[in-house]
């Protein structure tokens, strides 16, 4: 018997009718949600990849820097608003499963519901052109 | 476990002609155990007649608030235990985000809404935020989860020895979803109500009127019992009614509900006086 907690849910629920890339991570840093419109840079529905763990999604999508150098998954400002519990940002390239390259701005914040339990983090990001 | 219904009505007070049947007072729900351990879910206006009714030799009381709108915890300055200075009333309630549980009573346990402070009533009160991890009371085992309604809002699961008693008064699980029911890890307050031998749930709209109604925090009764089905739930009781509806609208609500849904488990409408046993 397990359960997504209730503020998650509902950050899913709007994530669904907002037309910006939003990527959901639970504490441990799974990728649990990713909307529609993110699903699009991505080049695959959520459907279809489910849930992923850390390392999973921060490898698939073969993040990496103005330079070509890849970026490690532990870098992503998703992954730095996990770990360190503070906003974090950044640029960087990604190449979706179409294999185009898509320059990206990502905000992740970490996620704290009632009585500051820590649920995980949240990234909205958006393609911006170079 | 004997549970008792004192209020279903919900949003407000319904005393009638048209409401005798299923009742007119707010939420409150009583839960017995067999040690004698007594537990009160809300504190709406049916915690009246609940206070008069209680054991004089009775020490302890622990009452369970879901949330602190108004049809919640109007009746609790009306209960007559708070004012016995040798008993000990624990009150459970979720704080805000910026305001403890405290706080947020004293806005109504204070002049001008109510003529005595918290902090001058003669019991002994003990205050206890939620969501707080399981916690025991007597012979029950109680978890609590933050469900989907405006505001902090909690759903109670309630474990003894007979059974299992999932209390979710306030609630709209389908807020947002496209398609509902969705998955279970998905779904506002599952782990409150999974396998439930008996489920008291928001049912406060009919099918038609709930279109009109999203985001104000309640089920339609299709909605309710699809949740239900979703939990696996033994025993469905219909509760926090609409205060427009009469006895006979909700007769016929529940009926067609039942028909559209057909769930595979028993349906009750929540009505005030109504005692169920744990298993059923």
């Amino acid at each position: 018997m397990s359960g997504k907690e209730i503020e998650v849910i509902l950050l899913r629920q709007l994530a669904t009718y907002l037309a910006m890339p939003i990527f959901i991570v639970d504490p441990t840093g799974a990728l649990v949600f990713y909307n529609e419109s993110a699903e699009r840079i991505l080049g695959r529905r959520f459907e279809e990849t489910g849930e992923m763990s850390a390392t999973e999604w921060g490898m698939e999508w073969r993040p990496s820097d103005d330079d070509g150098t890849p970026i490690p998954p532990e870098k992503l400002p998703l992954s730095v608003a996990l770990a360190q519990r503070q906003p974090a940002h950044g640029r960087f390239w990604i190449r979706g499963l179409d294999n185009v390259p898509r320059y990206i701005e990502a905000h992740a914040f970490p996620l704290t519901g009632q009585a500051d339990r820590f649920l995980g983090a949240v990234a909205i990001t958006w393609e911006v052109g170079r | 476990m004997r549970v008792t219904l004192w209020g279903t009505r919900g949003s407000l007070a319904a005393p009638g002609a048209e409401t005798a049947r299923y009742g007119g007072n707010t939420s409150c729900v009583e839960v017995r155990g067999r040690d004698g351990t007594t537990l009160i879910l809300d504190a709406g206006t049916g915690i009246r007649r609940l206070g008069v009714s209680l054991p004089h030799g009775l020490r302890r009381v622990d009452i369970l608030l879901t949330h602190l709108h108004m049809d919640h915890i109007q009746g609790l300055g009306f209960f007559a235990t708070l004012y016995n200075p040798d008993a000990e009333v624990h009150i459970w309630g979720p704080a805000s985000t910026t305001l403890k549980l405290r706080t947020r009573l004293m806005r109504y346990l204070s002049p001008p809404l109510f003529p005595v402070h918290l902090r001058d009533l003669p019991c002994r009160i003990t205050l206890h935020e939620v969501p707080c991890g399981d916690f025991a009371i007597g012979e029950f085992r109680i978890s609590s989860v933050l469900v989907c309604h405006p505001g902090p809002t909690v759903a109670y699961r309630i474990v003894g020895p007979s059974g299992v008693l999932a209390y979710v008064p306030d609630h709209e699980p389908a807020l947002g979803a496209a398609v509902f029911p969705v998955s279970s890890d998905w779904t506002s307050g599952y782990t409150a109500a999974a396998q439930a031998d008996l489920l008291i749930h928001d049912a406060q709209y009919s099918g038609a009127e709930y279109p009109n109604h999203i985001g104000w925090g309640h089920s339609s009764l299709e909605h309710a019992l699809q949740f239900g089905t979703l939990a696996g739930i033994k025993h469905f009781v219909s509760f926090h009614h609409d205060p427009a509806h009469s006895d006979d609208d909700i007769d016929r609500l529940v009926a067609e509900a039942t028909e559209a849904v057909r769930p595979r488990f028993r349906v009750s409408a929540g009505m005030e006086g109504a005692t169920f046993e744990l298993p059923g």
